[in-house]
C-alpha cells in the first residue's frame, strides 16, 4: 500500500528560528536568516531555490552533517542542535541517507562495495545487491564509478543511502550533474523508494519542474523561506514537464 | 569476472560490533579502498617502505651485530675463564703468588712469565714482533685458557715447542710442524709450532705502542713456562700475574693491595679487565655499534615519518569529498582514523618486514667480517627476538608518527564543509614580486614562486626533507675525510719516522749510538718511554710517559692547530683525551707514580694540552722525564729516518741485535691501517650510501609526486589554453628545482651538525675522529641529490605527458 502524507502523520524534523554563519575563505557568509519548518512522516519534500539561498545548508543541518549558528533542530524530539559530534555520527549512520549532486562515490570501490561500504555498519540493512536491483543496476554491480555514467553513479548513490533502510532520505541537487532522461530515471528511482519504503524523503533542486512530484513545496531565497505549499497532485517522475 | 563477496549477516549487537571494528577493523569495502588506495600509490609507497626498510635494517644490522659479538664475548670469557685483573711486574719469587691468592676477593690468582721477541719469520725481510707466554705443560686449566684450533699442546722436555696464535699462523701461512726464528736473551732460536690456538686474552691483539692490529707482524707463542723462564733468568720467578676475582669482591681494593705487593717488585700496576688491551678495543667497538645503531636508524625513521606525513596529508587532502561522504554515511572518526592510519601502518609494515630481512642478511655478513678482525673460537650470528621487536616497533613508530597529522585531519574535518567546492587557494604575491621585481618575472615564474610561498610550513618541510637526504648522504661519506685527516696527522705529520724501535730493556746512551750508526739510517732521535700512573683527584690511569728530545723531528708532538710543537723543559704535555679523563687542565699538578726503577712519586705540572685523535697519549721533554723517575742517559728506544734502499740491510742487522724487542715499520703501519679500515669502516660507509641514496631518492620522489597530485588540474587547464609540455613541466618542475636548492645548503649545515654528534658517538679513549667534511664530500651529496631530482623530475614529466587533458576538467576537485 502506498504511503502518503497525511495531517495526522507524527513529524520527524522541526526546525525552529534555525541561522547559519560560515566562513569561507575570507568571506562570511549568512547562509540561513532565521528558518522555520516541519517535516512529517513519509513526506516527500522539494526544497525549491537558487544557489546560494540557502538550501544545501538547511539539509545539511537536518541531516546532522552540520549544526546552525543559531536556533534548534529536533529529529523524532531528539534535539539534534546540542547533539555532540559522536551522537551525531551514529544519528547518520542509523537514520539518514543522503544524495548529493556530485554522487560522492569512492572511486576506487565497484559499485557493489559502494553499497556494502554502508550494509556493513549498520543492523538490519538491504542486501547491496538488492539495493542496486531497486534501483536497476542489478546488470553493473561490479563496475567501478569510472565505468559507470553519470546517472548510473548517481543511482549507486540512491542505493548506497537506501541500504540502510533510512528513516529520512535526503538529497542535494541529485539531478543537478544530469541530463534530463537521466535525470528522470534518477527521480523515478527516489520516488520509488518514497512510496514503497515509506522514507521521508527531501530534495533540494533549482528547478522548479521537479516540485511536481511533491507532497510539499518549500522555496528559500537568500536564507529565508519564501513559500511553503502542500502539492494538490503529485505527478510521477516520468511525467515531469523539464 | 569478480567472485562475490558473501554477505555479512545484519547483527543486532551493533555497538559491540562497531567498537570491535574499529578494533580490527573488519570492513571489506573499506580494506578494499586501502589496498586500491595503496595500489595507486605504489610508488610512493614502495619508495617509503625503502626508507623504513633502511632504517630498520640498519637497527637491526647493528644491534643484532652487537648482541651477536656480546653474547660471544660472554660465553667465550666465561668458559675460557678470562680473568679480571691484569699486572706486569719485572721479577717476582713464585712463592709470591701464594700471597697474592690470600688477597680477599681474589679467587684464583696465577702467576707467569711474558716476554715480547723479535722474530724472523720466513719470507718477510723486516722483523716482526712476538710473545712469549708461559703456561704450565703438561696442560692444566687455566685463566685466560687456550682455545686449541688445531694441532696439540707442547710435550714436556721439549723446551721449543710452541702454540702460535691463530691470527699470525693464517697471516703467515704457518702450520703445525714449521718453526719460526725468534731473538731469545740474545741468543737466536727456532720455535716449533705444534698447534694454533685463540685466547681471549688476544681477541684483539695488537703490538704495544701501535694503532691497529698487524696479525702479519705480531704473534703470540705459548711454551712451556718452565723452559721460557730459563731462558729469560727468571726461573722461580714470574713477571706477570693474573687474577680472578670472587663474586662481589671489590676490583678497586684488590688492586690496591696487589699494586702494592708487587711494588717492591717491579711492579706496573694492575689493570682492571675494562682496561686490558684486548678488552677494551672490543669493548670500544661495541659501544660504538651500539650508538651507531641507535642514533642511524633514528634519523631514516625521522625521514620516513615526514614522508608519510606529507603522501598521507595529501591523500587526505585529495579524498576530502570521500571523507566527508563516508562521515555523511555514518562512519565515525575513530573508524575513519584507523583506515587512513592504517595506510600508514601498512607502509610501515612492508618497510619493517623489508628491514628486519635485510638487516638479519646485513647483520650476517657484518659478523662474520668481525670474524676476521675480533679472534673467536666460533662467531654465531643471532638475531635476538628483542632485536627484531624493536625494529619492528620502530618501524610501526614511524609510521605512527608520520600518520599523526593527516589523521587529525580527518578527524576535524567537517562533514558538511567538506562537500561544498574547496575554497580557492589564498595566493598572495611573493617577496620577490614585492620587493618590485615582478616585471622581470614571466607568468610561469610568478607561480613558481607564489606555490612555494603558499605553504609556507609544506616547501619548508619538503626542503627539510631534501635537506635530510643531504645530509645522511654527508654523514655516509664524512668518514672518510674524517679518516683521511686522521691518518695524515698520524703519520705524516706525528710520525714522521719510518722505524720505531723498541728495545727489551731500558738501554744506554751507547746502543742509540750503535742503532744510528746502523746502514741506512739517515738520522735518529733517541726516546725513553716511562710506564706510571697519573693522578689527578680520584681519578687515575696508567700509561707510559713518552720522553721526546726537545724539538723532536721524527716523533713529534703536534700542537691544537697542527703544527710541531716544542715540548716544554718541564712539565707534562697530555693528549686531550687524557686530559678529560684525569680531569686535568693546563697548571694543574699531576700526581706521577713511575711504575720502574727507583719508583719515585711527584708532582708534576701539566705543562701543555695537544689534541690527537688515537689512544690517550703523555710526552715530557727527555731530560725532564729522566730527573723525574730519577734515573741517567737511559732510553727504550729509537725512531729512524730510513735510506729506502738500504733497509732491508738495515732489518737484517736489526733482527740480530738482541737488546731489539719489536720493529714497527710505518710503511706496514699504514698498511694494516688501511687494511682494518677495509674490513670495518668501508664497508659500513657503502651500507651508509647505499641507504642514504635511497633516503635521496625517496624525498624527492614524493615531493615531485605529491606537486603533480597537486597540480594535476591546473596544468591541464594551462595545457588546454595552449601551454607546451615544457611550459607546465617548467612550471611544476621549477618549483621542485627552487626547493632542492634551497635545500641542499640546508642539508649541508645539518649534515655537518649530524656529524659532529657521530663524531661525538665515536670519541673513545681508543680513537676521535676529527669533524671535518671537505668540499668535495659536500659537493657529492649535493650532486647525488640534484641526481635524485633529476631522474625524480624525469619519471613525473613522463606523467605530465600523458596528462588525460578533457577527463582532468570534467573531474571536479
Amino acid at each position: 500500500m502506498p504511503h502518503s502524507a497525511a495531517a495526522s502523520a507524527s513529524t520527524v524534523f522541526s526546525a525552529h528560528e534555525i541561522t547559519k554563519i560560515y566562513g569561507m575563505g575570507e568571506v562570511q557568509v549568512q547562509a540561513l536568516r532565521g528558518v522555520s519548518l516541519e517535516l512529517r512522516e513519509s513526506e516527500f519534500l522539494v526544497l525549491l531555490g537558487p544557489s546560494g539561498s540557502g538550501k544545501s545548508t538547511l539539509l545539511n543541518i537536518l541531516g546532522g552533517l552540520d549544526v546552525p549558528t543559531s536556533g534548534t533542530v529536533t529529529y523524532r524530539g531528539q534535539n539534534l542542535t546540542t547533539a555532540s559530534e559522536r551522537d551525531l555520527t551514529y544519528y547518520r549512520r542509523k537514520h539518514v541517507g543522503f544524495v548529493f549532486q556530485f554522487y560522492n562515490l569512492i572511486p576506487s570501490l565497484t559499485a557493489r562495495e559502494n553499497v556494502a561500504l554502508v550494509t556493513d555498519i549498520v543492523d538490519k540493512p538491504m542486501a547491496p545487491e538488492d539495493a542496486l536491483r531497486l534501483v536497476n543496476l542489478q546488470e553493473r554491480l561490479d563496475h567501478f564509478p569510472s565505468q559507470l555514467s553519470g546517472g548510473e553513479q548517481q543511482r549507486v548513490a540512491i542505493a548506497r543511502a537506501v541500504a540502510k533502510r533510512p528513516d529520512v532520505l535526503l538529497c542535494d541537487e541529485p539531478t543537478g550533474a544530469l541530463d534530463i532522461a537521466t535525470g528522470i530515471l534518477v527521480l523515478e528511482a527516489i520516488q520509488q523508494v518514497n512510496e514503497e519504503l515509506g522514507t521521508t524523503t527531501a530534495v533540494i533542486t533549482h528547478n522548479a519542474a521537479v516540485a511536481g512530484m511533491a507532497d510539499r513545496v518549500v522555496s528559500l531565497s537568500d536564507g529565508r523561506i519564501v513559500s511553503d505549499s502542500v502539492n494538490e497532485r503529485k505527478v510521477k517522475a516520468g511525467d515531469l514537464n523539464w | 569476472m569478480r567472485t562475490q563477496r558473501p554477505l555479512k549477516k545484519p547483527s543486532s549487537q551493533g555497538s559491540l560490533r562497531s567498537a570491535l571494528f574499529v578494533f580490527f577493523a573488519f570492513s571489506a569495502p573499506l580494506d578494499r579502498k586501502l589496498l586500491r588506495d595503496l595500489w595507486a600509490l605504489k610508488g610512493q609507497a614502495l619508495a617509503i617502505s625503502l626508507v623504513i626498510g633502511a632504517g630498520v635494517a640498519m637497527f637491526i644490522m647493528y644491534l643484532s651485530t652487537f648482541a651477536s659479538l656480546r653474547l660471544t664475548q660472554a660465553t667465550y670469557y666465561e668458559r675460557y675463564r678470562f680473568a679480571d685483573v691484569f699486572a706486569g711486574l719485572t721479577r717476582a719469587p713464585l712463592p709470591l703468588r701464594e700471597r697474592i691468592a690470600e688477597i680477599p676477593g681474589v679467587a684464583r690468582a696465577e702467576a707467569r712469565v711474558v716476554v715480547d721477541v723479535t722474530l724472523d719469520v720466513p719470507g718477510l725481510r723486516e722483523p716482526a714482533s712476538g710473545r712469549l707466554i708461559g703456561i704450565e705443560i703438561p696442560r692444566v686449566p687455566m685463566l685466560n685458557d687456550l682455545f686449541l684450533r688445531n694441532g696439540r699442546y707442547p710435550e714436556p722436555g721439549h723446551s721449543d715447542e710452541v702454540v702460535v696464535s691463530e691470527a699470525f699462523a693464517i697471516a703467515r701461512d704457518l702450520v703445525p710442524g714449521d718453526s719460526i726464528g725468534a731473538v731469545i736473551n740474545g741468543r737466536r732460536r727456532d720455535l716449533d709450532i705444534v698447534g694454533l690456538a685463540l685466547s681471549p686474552e688476544y681477541i684483539y691483539s695488537i703490538r704495544p705502542g701501535e694503532l691497529v692490529p698487524d696479525d702479519a707482524r705480531f704473534g703470540i707463542f705459548w711454551m712451556d713456562g718452565r723452559s721460557l723462564a730459563a731462558a729469560f733468568d727468571m726461573e722461580g720467578g714470574f713477571n706477570h700475574v693474573s687474577l680472578a676475582l670472587s663474586r662481589g669482591a671489590s676490583e678497586s681494593d684488590v688492586i690496591a693491595r696487589l699494586d702494592r705487593l708487587l711494588a717492591r717488585y717491579g711492579g706496573l700496576g694492575a689493570l682492571p679487565r675494562s682496561l686490558q688491551t684486548s678488552h677494551w678495543y672490543l669493548d670500544n667497538e661495541l659501544r660504538q655499534l651500539q650508538s651507531v645503531g641507535l642514533i642511524l636508524p633514528i634519523v631514516f625513521l625521522l625521514v620516513a615519518a615526514f614522508l608519510l606525513n606529507v603522501v598521507l596529508t595529501r591523500i587526505v587532502s585529495v579524498q576530502r569529498e570521500q571523507i566527508a561522504a563516508l562521515k555523511a554515511l555514518g562512519y565515525t572518526n575513530g573508524e575513519l582514523s584507523w583506515h587512513y592510519g592504517k595506510l600508514s601502518l601498512l607502509i610501515g609494515a612492508a618497510g619493517g618486514a623489508l628491514g628486519v630481512a635485510g638487516g638479519a642478511g646485513l647483520g650476517s655478513g657484518m659478523t662474520s667480517l668481525y670474524n676476521n678482525f675480533f679472534r673467536f673460537p666460533t662467531l654465531q650470528y643471532f638475531l635476538p627476538l628483542n632485536v627484531v621487536i624493536g625494529g619492528v616497533l620502530v618501524s610501526f613508530a614511524a609510521s605512527g608518527l608520520g600518520a599523526l597529522n593527516a589523521v587529525r585531519r580527518v578527524a576535524a574535518l567537517p562533514p558538511a564543509e567538506a562537500m561544498r567546492p574547496e575554497p580557492p587557494a589564498r595566493y598572495r604575491r611573493s617577496w620577490i614580486e614585492r620587493a618590485g621585481l615582478a616585471r622581470f618575472l614571466s607568468a610561469p615564474v610568478r607561480m613558481i614562486l607564489r606555490n612555494v610561498g603558499r605553504h609556507p610550513v609544506r616547501a619548508a618541510t619538503s626542503v627539510s626533507g631534501i635537506a635530510a637526504a643531504v645530509s645522511m648522504l654527508i654523514l655516509g661519506t664524512f668518514f672518510l675525510d674524517s679518516i683521511g685527516v686522521l691518518m695524515d696527522q698520524q703519520f705524516f705529520v706525528i710520525q714522521r719516522q719510518d722505524v720505531t724501535v723498541n728495545f727489551v730493556l731500558p738501554a744506554s746512551a751507547r746502543s742509540f749510538h750503535e742503532i744510528s750508526r746502523l746502514p741506512g739510517v739517515l738520522y735518529a732521535e733517541p726516546t725513553r718511554a716511562v710506564p706510571a700512573r697519573l693522578r689527578s683527584t680520584h681519578r687515575s690511569r696508567i700509561v707510559s710517559i713518552q720522553g721526546l728530545v726537545p724539538d723532536p723531528q721524527l716523533n713529534r708532538v703536534v700542537d691544537v692547530n697542527g703544527g710541531p710543537m716544542r715540548l716544554p723543559p718541564g712539565g707534562l704535555v697530555l693528549s686531550l683525551k687524557l686530559a678529560e679523563v684525569l680531569g686535568a687542565a693546563v697548571g694543574d699538578e699531576i700526581l706521577v707514580e713511575i711504575l720502574d726503577g727507583r719508583r719515585r712519586v711527584q708532582p708534576v705540572p701539566v705543562a701543555g694540552i695537544v689534541e690527537e685523535y688515537m689512544g690517550t697519549s703523555a710526552y715530557m721533554e727527555i731530560d725532564a722525564l729522566r730527573r723525574v723517575a730519577g734515573e741517567g742517559d737511559s732510553l727504550t728506544g729509537a725512531f729512524l729516518q730510513v735510506d729506502g734502499a738500504a733497509a732491508g740491510t738495515l732489518y737484517d742487522r736489526l733482527k740480530d741485535i738482541p737488546a731489539v724487542a719489536g720493529v714497527g715499520l710505518k710503511r706496514t703501519a699504514i698498511e694494516s691501517f688501511n687494511k682494518t679500515l677495509a674490513d670495518t669502516f668501508y664497508v659500513m660507509i657503502f651500507f651508509n650510501l647505499l641507504f642514504s641514496s635511497v633516503i635521496a631518492g625517496g624525498v624527492v620522489y614524493n615531493a615531485a609526486r605529491v606537486s603533480l597530485s597537486e597540480r594535476t588540474r591546473e596544468l591541464a587547464s594551462l595545457r588546454v589554453l595552449g601551454f607546451t609540455r615544457g611550459e607546465i613541466s617548467f612550471i611544476l618542475l621549477g618549483e621542485l628545482a627552487v626547493v632542492t636548492l634551497i635545500a641542499i645548503p640546508v642539508g649541508m649545515v645539518t649534515g655537518y651538525a649530524f656529524a659532529g654528534l657521530l663524531v661525538a658517538a665515536f670519541n673513545t679513549e681508543l680513537y676521535r675522529f676529527p669533524l671535518i667534511v671537505t668540499p668535495r664530500t659536500f659537493a657529492y651529496a649535493a650532486a647525488s641529490v640534484l641526481v635524485a631530482a633529476l631522474l625524480s623530475g624525469l619519471a613525473v614529466r613522463r606523467r605530465l605527458d600523458h596528462l588525460d587533458l578533457v577527463a582532468v576538467l570534467k573531474t571536479r576537485e
